[in-house]
């Protein structure tokens, strides 16, 4: 049977609830109208004048044939961020958790990275991997490879995608590490006995136990690499050689703020907010179901 | 004690106002740090030293975009400063913005300070007057690509440090020869668009877009896929490919190979002399900018690139008058001569330029003079005044990959650039929308 509780009145809850509606209202919800509304405009910079274009913008974009490609650039980009991110961090908790001494050392250090501002991840990257001075390059100069991100688009994304999941390595990290630790000793010790080795445990017992926190994580993740991975992009590669680093989040920052293009860039916004909307709701529509909680 | 203290502290906190209320506040945003940042809080210290009026306050907005953003941000918030830097490439936007921004000759004639448009050097201002020859912004740091030679890399490859480079034909048989001397890094380039497109169009007199650059009208379109831009871009799709070109970045990124000594040629900003006199331990030499000899009118004269000053509106008149005093002050033949020899950046009135030459300093700092010549040789004509095309910052970055596809091998300059062209075109038609 089930049990509910229920409330009387309403101006408690109303109460309760509404710090939160107010910050949705005025951080999320107004800036978001208004993106909706000036997407239909083509302003000028300085908010002098303006000019109605109905859906002008959007069609703008949709005709533009390197806009269309941010979308797979994206696609791409969101897809190894999260792999990059999640997968390694995986590994790393499932180690640190199996260690019996000096786990919190190894705890912090992995945690580390995440203090890093995304800005200042991707100059350090920037300068490791620099095609003239950086030391991995040379090391990779060393064994015959000629590094050349400037120039090559795919090293250029595999750079950004690096310096990106390397900070969030420790997010996820922190996350699933916390999950194992809630995983029942019991259930592990029983299948042990049962004389599961320590990866079929893993795969039977733990990972299945851990599918709440990897969604959450899915979501988040992908939620940080179209919105969040920004500074990367802009330190590192400025969305080049060619586009091939131009996610969609960049695109809308450097039609706006550099070429002062507030119309197209809020067309963007909104396609972008679209987007991720959808993602999220397939995330919840499908992977979701797979989720024992 | 502590009375004391109170006391000096309400006695204080009553003057303030009354010394504040006696001048007049102008604001001053730019975008400069570091050694250039702290020269330009000089010249506002003295500013306001010499006079009891106005005081002017500095501050400091980041980068020339995030300035203009920041401008453009308080615009719309009413809270606009009244002095703004505006990086070159940002020039149409300003101009197109005729309700934002008040015209310097009017502020400065306006200031009661002595203003005459005809002291300031006619290709430096040409870039940021009106089609009818009115100074719009004051030009504030302007210069121009030149091509510094690192002397002992060349004669570390078996070159003649002295070997002519005036033209580009004579830079290909030195890249030839320093590549076979077992140079690695025998030419790098700084703002490849600016200097390879932008300057390389007006230097050999060739338009870089329709309708005067932009100056005639938004109505503009991009002519950088024309015969002399494409076969220059072609030779140095050559070059990167044979390893005589090496491609570092599209801003300066090249200075550092440059200034640590392992880069034979360099094209750079005249501004580079500060950083390259002060870290490289290597004889260098600066040298005019390389044209090809017999393609257009070559060598016609090049273009700068830097920032201006521009007054915003929204003010009261007696803050414009703090405003254009300030500007005169800093057009004064003193001050520029200073900025010029501190900066490397190029004098904005021929009185500088001469007072400079008077004090000797072009003699004791060989080099420090070419920019100035290159710049004034000739009287710039309708393709070498300057640039003025919306949405430029973005359009450049547009160029850049293209010209990536070329250095990278994956396009031949004329594609490339046919490409630049109709992407920048389109932006081009969304900002004549916008300014309709």
């Amino acid at each position: 049977m089930e049990k509910r509780v229920v409330f009387r009145g309403w101006l408690l809850p109303a109460l309760l609830i509404a710090p939160q509606v107010f910050i949705s209202a005025v951080f999320f919800f107004y800036p978001a109208g208004q993106a909706i509304w000036q997407s239909l405009f083509i302003p000028d910079p300085f908010g002098l004048s303006s000019q109605f274009v109905g859906l002008g913008n959007f069609e703008y974009l949709l005709g533009d044939r390197f806009y269309r490609a941010s979308f797979v650039t994206t696609a791409v980009f969101s897809i190894l961020v999260t792999l990059c991110s999640m997968i390694p961090a995986l590994f790393l908790a499932v180690m640190a958790d199996r260690l019996i001494k000096g786990s919190g050392v190894y705890r912090t250090m992995l945690i580390w990275p995440y203090a890093v501002a995304p800005a200042i991840a991707g100059v350090l990257w920037l300068f490791m991997f620099n095609t003239r001075v950086g030391v991995v390059s040379w090391y990779l100069g060393n064994l015959g490879y000629d590094w050349n991100h400037v120039l090559n688009g795919g090293e250029a994304m595999g750079l950004v995608v690096l310096a990106s999941a390397w900070g969030r390595i420790s997010y996820n990290f922190l996350f699933f590490f916390a999950a194992l630790q809630a995983v029942p000793r019991s259930v592990i010790e029983a299948a042990a006995i049962d004389g599961a080795h320590f990866w079929t445990r893993f795969w039977t017992i733990v990972l299945p136990l851990l599918s709440p926190t990897t969604f959450f994580l899915l979501v988040v993740n992908v939620v940080y690499s179209f919105f969040e991975t920004f500074g990367v992009i802009h330190t590192i590669t400025s969305g080049g050689p060619q586009q091939s680093t131009t996610v969609l989040v960049y695109k809308v920052f450097s039609d706006g703020f550099v070429g002062q293009d507030l119309g197209s860039s809020s067309a963007q916004s909104v396609i972008l907010l679209f987007v991720v909307g959808m993602l999220t709701i397939i995330q919840f529509k499908f992977v979701e179901k797979r989720v024992h909680y | 004690m502590k009375k004391s203290v109170l006391g000096a502290l309400a006695v204080s906190t009553m003057l303030t106002p009354v010394a504040a209320m006696a001048q007049t506040e102008v604001q001053f945003w730019h975008a400069f740090t570091g050694r250039l940042g702290e020269l330009v809080a000089a010249q506002v210290e003295e500013f306001n030293a010499s006079q009891d009026d106005y005081v002017v306050v500095q501050s400091h907005k980041g980068n020339y975009s995030e300035t203009l953003n920041a401008g453009i941000a308080a615009f719309r918030a009413g809270e606009q400063p009244h002095i703004l830097m505006v990086f070159e490439v940002g020039t149409a936007t300003m101009m197109a913005a005729a309700g934002a921004v008040r015209p310097v000759h009017e502020v400065m004639a306006a200031s009661g300070a002595d203003f005459d448009q005809d002291a300031y050097i006619g290709a430096v201002k040409g870039y940021y007057t009106s089609t009818e020859g009115d100074m719009l912004s004051l030009p504030f740091n302007a210069s121009t690509p030149v091509l510094w030679v690192n002397r002992d890399a060349m004669a570390a490859a078996g070159v003649d440090p002295d070997t002519d480079l005036s033209t580009w034909q004579n830079v290909d048989a030195a890249l030839t020869a320093l590549k076979a001397g077992g140079e690695e890094c025998p030419l790098v380039t700084a703002w490849q668009s600016w200097i390879h497109l932008e300057n390389f169009s007006a230097y050999h007199d060739v338009p870089f877009a329709s309708q005067d650059n932009g100056f005639a009208g938004t109505d503009t379109e991009l002519m950088l896929n024309g015969e002399a831009q494409v076969a220059h871009l072609t030779a140095m799709g050559q070059w990167a490919q044979d390893g005589k070109f090496i491609y570092t970045g599209r801003r300066n990124e090249g200075g550092a190979n440059f200034r640590a000594g392992e880069c034979a040629l360099f094209t750079e900003s005249s501004a580079g002399y500060a950083g390259i006199s002060s870290e490289a331990e290597f004889d260098f030499d600066v040298r005019p900018l390389p044209y090809w000899e017999g393609v257009g009118n070559a060598p016609q004269n090049t273009i700068i690139g830097g920032a201006s000053l521009w007054v915003m509106e929204g003010h009261e008149d007696d803050e414009y008058k703090g405003a254009g005093q300030f500007l005169s002050y800093l057009s004064s033949s003193d001050v520029q001569a200073k900025w010029h020899q501190d900066t490397g950046y190029l004098p904005i009135t021929a009185e500088a330029s001469a007072a400079t030459k008077a004090a000797g300093f072009y003699e004791a700092n060989p080099g420090t003079e070419v920019a100035v010549i290159q710049m004034t040789a000739n009287a710039p004509t309708a393709n070498s005044n300057g640039l003025r095309l919306g949405s430029f910052d973005q359009i450049r970055g547009i160029i850049d990959e293209e010209l990536e596809g070329i250095w990278a091998g994956d396009k031949t300059a004329q594609e490339a650039m046919d490409s630049a062209k109709e992407r920048g075109d389109a932006l081009l038609r969304r900002f004549e929308a916008a300014n309709r």
